[in-house]
């Protein structure tokens, strides 16, 4: 494991992934705040939540990257296809399982089922996150492909 | 819908049939109650925007932006319908309203997301829009929530008891707001109406206020006089300026005079006569061919053209604006100072020029007395802030010389010895309500042979009617209505020593007498019905009625000291404090 490698990769892929999906926003493409979603976990406060969910996602990011950094150490190769590969199926997983499941996991999301309620007012992403829009998918695949790609580019096997 | 009865959006609320209906603001809010009576029963619909400190907005989620509205039957029996349909970029847009159940009515557009939410069932209609129908009891209520998201999640806030909370936290909010006033005068009502309207018009990210929130609302009623006020006119700076410090919302002041400062510094010492809120300078202008326009006045504009204009009065108003920031114990930067230094000399430099003047006039420049005005204003301020040490290195001798020239230049050729006035442009022969603001800016006195003569010839050729005055003498053959804020400038006049204090009063009640029922002013008045004609609600026009006030009240105080040091004794403190406005050091 070269730790420094994982580190420095790690975090620029983390640092591409968040400004796709801000630019994704920025752009129309999708109403996604990662950063808000994420941040709402642990407060109500809209400005505390982004700087809060900025830090966790920084964190994710890195913690994911070591599945990838592992991943090319069980393939005894890191290549930019491989590590793309291994951020569509990455993608693919957070719309189709994650994103649809997190109404059970965030404290302060609604229900498709029982709607809104004083505590759960968040909108839920629903399947592939397309309710924060129909491009929603797009950026995110687009992002996480980038992301593995960039570690399986720059990552250095020991 | 006020655009184009079919291609506009709208969102009613209302009983099948009505036989009465009365609105009113919830007192110092801007909580709008109607109360719908009818042959079976009274029903009261509450529209509010929620409103919240920062401590409440911190501690819970909030929307974007959400426009509540409660509707309760207060006795008998009503049959209430509702229909709802957005049409987004003008009618332009095609968007579907999409039903996600619980999650309530979505519309998608672009980056932006509505959410509909209510109590009843909302049907999506096949021509577009939705619609419920209710009957409801004495007791029973409904709510119904349109929320704005441009980030997602988007925050869907529950009806029932949460809507309770925020009615309750909205009108605390407002009414702790306009208990701000130190204006205890005895028109405190309508100053404080105005003041909560302005509020509305104000962007408070910026501080910029708008002119008014709407496009296109005619002038004259199946005409071509509609414009685009959803803009920030810098012609407004000085009198805004001088109504919020008046009044004592100095937050909303220096924010609105630090916008005025931004907005300006991207294009000095040029000044664009408007800006959006953002601060940005955009006077494209183009007409919307497939809206019919209210009451068939087409066209429908968007963008306004003025904002090419070459237009002097500016550089007075910014002066003018930055000196009542001053005025109440702000410093100023050494970045400001060397940007009112630059209008100084560009003011010096340019004074003499044609220009478009206050009204905008589309065509070739003239030199019109007001503008003139307003370069003496600005040269006048500068020299005094230089000799309150508030702003240093000023070329104090050219400015001096430059504003004794425009001085000079306005009172050989702005008066009009034939006419008795002064006149609307240089050498000219007709009049122009502006001219009433000469003593306002310091200009010259109200009592003055050549104020009083001039004010007697306006009020003879532009009042129409009590409480009424055209701003120039073109209205009368534009066949425009007469502008609100000329009314308000004749009180002005009049309580600065134009005329006596019960001359004042009354010209302001009758000017308030043009208020619709919730108090409120367009741009102008139809002499003939009363009417309000143009874009609604006016800030111009509120701007004016509170300087109005407040120089009737600053002249009660000067009363009142007269009398008392003349031959009565002083009044009691409690008494007086329902005249006087207070000062703030």
């Amino acid at each position: 494991m070269n730790w420094g490698s994982w580190l420095l990769w790690g975090f620029v892929s983390t640092v591409v992934l968040t400004l796709i999906i801000a630019g994704s926003q920025g752009l129309g493409m999708t109403r996604m705040s990662m950063s808000y979603l994420l941040g709402t976990i642990f407060t109500p406060n809209r400005d505390r939540a982004k700087l809060i969910g900025i830090l966790v996602h920084f964190v994710n990011g890195w913690l994911f990257s070591l599945i990838y950094v592992a991943a090319f150490h069980v393939w005894e190769m890191a290549t930019w296809w491989l590590g793309a590969l291994t951020g569509l199926v990455h993608a693919l997983f957070v719309l189709t399982v994650a994103m649809p499941a997190l109404p059970s996991m965030h404290p302060r999301m609604a229900n498709e089922q029982y709607g809104p309620t004083v505590v759960r007012q968040l909108e839920p992403p629903g399947f592939m996150a397309l309710h924060y829009g129909i491009q929603t998918p797009v950026s995110v695949v687009i992002a996480h492909l980038v992301f593995g790609a960039i570690l399986g580019a720059f990552y250095s096997l020991p | 819908v006020l655009l184009d009865r079919e291609l506009g959006g709208s969102w009613s609320i209302s009983p099948t049939a009505t036989r009465r209906i009365e609105r009113r603001y919830i007192d110092r809010t801007n909580v709008l109650t109607t109360q719908f009576h009818t042959a079976t029963g009274v029903a009261l619909l509450t529209d509010f925007m929620p409103a919240a400190s920062e401590k409440e907005k911190r501690a819970r989620i909030w929307p974007e932006h959400e426009l509540v509205r409660r509707v309760k039957c207060e006795e008998g029996e009503v049959d209430l319908q509702s229909y709802f349909n957005s049409r987004p970029d003008y009618g332009r847009a095609r968007t579907a309203l999409c039903d996600r159940g619980k999650l309530g009515l979505r519309i998608e557009l672009g980056p932006v997301l509505l959410t509909l939410q209510s109590d009843v069932g909302m049907v999506i209609l096949p021509q577009g829009g939705a619609s419920a129908t209710v009957k409801l009891s004495a007791g029973e209520s409904i709510d119904f929530s349109l929320s704005y998201s441009t980030e997602g999640p988007a925050v869907l806030p529950p009806l029932g008891e949460l809507i309770s909370d925020k009615l309750a936290l909205t009108v605390d909010w407002w009414q702790r707001w306009a208990d701000q006033t130190t204006y205890k005068g005895e028109f405190q009502d309508q100053a404080v109406r105005s003041a909560l309207a302005l509020k509305l018009m104000s962007y408070a990210p910026s501080g910029a206020v708008v002119a008014a929130p709407t496009t296109s609302l005619p002038e004259r009623l199946g005409g071509d006089l509609n414009w685009d006020y959803r803009y920030c006119w810098l012609r407004d700076a000085a009198l805004t300026a001088r109504a919020l410090f008046g009044l004592g919302f100095d937050d909303e002041a220096c924010a609105f005079v630090s916008w005025t400062l931004h907005a300006t510094r991207l294009t000095r010492p040029k000044l664009q006569v408007l800006y959006d809120v953002y601060g940005r300078s955009r006077g494209q202008e183009t007409e919307l061919s497939h809206f019919r326009g209210y009451a068939d006045s087409r066209p429908v504009r968007v963008g306004n053209h003025a904002g090419v204009q070459f237009q002097l009065d500016v550089y007075g108003e910014v002066v003018e604006a930055v000196a009542h920031f001053v005025r109440s114990g702000r410093e100023l930067d050494r970045e400001t100072q060397r940007m009112l230094r630059h209008f100084g000399e560009y003011v010096c430099s340019n004074w003499h020029k044609p220009e478009s003047g206050i009204w905008e006039s589309r065509g070739p420049g003239q030199h019109y007395t007001h503008s003139r005005l307003m370069c003496w204003v600005a040269l006048d301020r500068l020299i005094e802030l230089h000799r309150q040490g508030r702003i240093h290195r000023i070329p104090v001798e050219r400015f001096l010389q430059s504003r004794d020239q425009i001085r000079a230049d306005i009172e050989a050729r702005g008066w009009n010895a034939d006419l008795h006035s002064y006149t609307q442009v240089l050498g000219g022969n007709t009049l122009d309500a502006s001219v009433l603001l000469m003593p306002a800016h310091g200009y010259n006195d109200a009592s003055s042979e050549r104020m009083q003569l001039a004010h007697a010839r306006i009020r003879e050729r532009l009042s129409p009617a009590p409480g009424l005055l055209y701003r120039k003498e073109q209205s009368l053959t534009m066949r425009e209505g007469a502008f609100g804020i000329c009314g308000f400038w004749d009180v002005d006049f009049l309580a600065r020593g134009g005329g006596t204090l019960e001359h004042s009063r009354r010209a302001f009640t009758q000017a308030i007498a043009y208020a619709n029922d919730l108090g409120l002013f367009a741009e102008e008045i139809d002499p003939e019905s009363g009417e309000a004609l143009g874009n609604f609600p006016q800030a111009f026009t509120h701007v004016e009625l509170i300087n109005a006030a407040l120089s009737l009240a600053e002249r009660e105080e000067r009363e009142w000291s007269n009398h008392s040091h003349a031959q009565w004794p002083r009044a009691p403190e409690r008494e007086r404090e329902h005249i006087l406005p207070e000062r703030r050091v």
